[in-house]
């Protein structure tokens, strides 16, 4: 779907979540404690949020939130993600948008 | 058991009879306790025969026309003019008082054997408890404290983890003999495999027990008490394991070294992420469950929204499980067969121990000092 092309391919790192869920949190703490600021689609409030949805769940994201795209790419949910990051293969996906440590 | 005062016939009126009823009081004590205890190895000899000789004596006397026969008002008449009768009588009184005693002794007998079958069935319960069986202990229980609105789905997890459990402890066993002796490396790699296996089939069960009741897993009640103290989501936690496996491999390469560094600031990383996110669906789910106005009782304002909440846990103890899952596999990559095989001994033993110190401990106050 057009809007979700258009979303994902921003540059960095893409989170679609919903206010409502909680595992979009955590997923968002993740990244921040990857020092990455992820940008955030909350789809909820959206007008085409079944659209969207939709268009997530086809693109093989189950619950359609949380889907993160890196670099213009799908990488999953929440499972994804967590199997990379302990496989070691999310931090060189991230290193780009990572901020320096303070 | 029979009421036996309704037995019981007052003396006044018996006189003579009154050790016969006593006789007759105890037998049928005896009888109702035989017919409903057919697990308790009652004495169901004493009794009965007992009776019979006494009905002998009485038809002995009816028959040479004594003062045995069942007519009180000759009683008195008939024993005074004979002393003979008088010492007669005396001699089946005492033999009666006799008998009396010894059914009664032998009904204690009865009740203290009842007694140790009690403790002995309630000792079963608190070891089944600890080996994990879920107990209920709330509100919803029977006196035998079963859960009466037990889930299938819930009763059938409990019976397969029994079945887990007990191939785990077969599992970590054959892995201690291997290891001790000499073993090929092809043969090892299969007892890992196997072992791997063994978890995530656990992994799978939990999911279809969330699915029938996600509190159950949370609670851990599947689990001992000792296990139970360091649960996380549902389980145990992946950086725990970590800290278990990682004293048994003496010798590991700088590469080694390096990606269990890595895998265990990941590993923590991932389970703060989820914690975070448990934090946040609790104090969301207690916001939904308290607003409203004061005075509305029972009513949830916004109960579809606090119910979306609880089918959120489902997922999270699915990431969780997850997570264990990915943590067992990346060790499984970074390590050889053979440090694989000693870290899942000790995972194994680690399981074993914590199950064995909730024993000790249900069991403390019992050991005689």
């Amino acid at each position: 779907m057009d809007k979700v092309m258009r979303m994902s391919t921003e540059k960095g790192v893409v989170i679609f979540t919903k206010s409502s869920c909680c595992l979009c949190y955590a997923v968002q703490i993740l990244f921040r404690d990857l020092r990455v600021q992820p940008t955030i689609h909350e789809i909820d409030n959206d007008p085409d949020v079944r659209e969207i949805e939709k268009a997530l769940i086809r693109l093989g994201c189950a619950n359609a939130v949380p889907a993160v795209f890196v670099s213009g790419k799908l990488v999953g949910s929440t499972n994804e993600v967590m199997s990379l990051h302990l496989s070691g293969s999310l931090v060189p996906l991230i290193k780009p948008y990572q901020s320096f440590p303070n | 058991m029979n009421s036996t005062s309704t037995h019981f016939v007052p003396p006044r009126r018996v006189g003579i009879y009154e050790p016969l009823h006593q006789i007759g009081m105890w037998g049928e004590t005896f009888k109702s306790n035989n017919i409903g205890n057919g697990n308790m190895n009652t004495p169901s000899h004493i009794i009965i025969p007992n009776n019979q000789k006494v009905d002998n004596n009485l038809s002995e006397d009816t028959s040479h026309g004594t003062a045995g026969t069942p007519h009180m008002f000759d009683q008195e008449a008939s024993t005074s003019r004979n002393p003979d009768k008088i010492q007669r009588r005396l001699a089946q009184n005492r033999e009666a008082a006799r008998k009396s005693r010894l059914r009664k002794k032998a009904y204690v007998q009865q009740l203290e054997t009842s007694r140790l079958k009690l403790i002995q069935l309630e000792q079963e319960l608190d070891r089944a408890r600890q080996q994990g069986f879920y107990v209920g202990n709330g509100i919803d229980t029977n006196s035998l404290g079963f859960s009466e609105t037990m889930n299938p789905g819930i009763a059938a997890f409990e019976m397969e983890y029994g079945h887990w459990v007990e191939e785990q402890d077969r599992q970590i066993c054959e892995l201690r003999t291997v290891l001790h002796g000499h073993v090929s490396d092809v043969e090892l790699r299969l007892l890992v495999e196997t072992a791997m296996k063994h978890y995530f089939e656990l992994f799978r069960m939990k999911s279809s027990a969330a699915k029938a009741d996600v509190f159950f897993v949370m609670s851990g009640m599947w689990k001992t008490s000792a296990e139970r103290f360091f649960l996380w989501i549902g389980g145990f936690r992946p950086s725990d394991l970590l800290k278990v496996l990682l004293p048994h491999f003496d010798i590991m390469t700088d590469q080694q070294i390096f990606d269990v560094c890595n895998l265990r600031q990941s590993c923590e990383q991932a389970e703060d992420a989820l914690s975070q996110g448990m934090g946040k669906l609790q104090h969301t789910l207690a916001d939904c469950v308290a607003a409203g106005h004061l005075g509305e009782g029972n009513y949830i304002p916004q109960v579809n929204s606090a119910m979306e909440r609880l089918e959120a846990l489902v997922s999270f103890v699915n990431q969780a499980d997850h997570l264990r899952h990915e943590t067992l596999q990346q060790m499984h990559r970074i390590l050889t067969t053979r440090q694989a095989a000693r870290g899942l001994l000790a995972l194994g033993e680690y399981f074993q121990r914590l199950r064995a110190l909730s024993s000790s401990w249900a069991t403390r106050h019992r050991e005689p000092t």
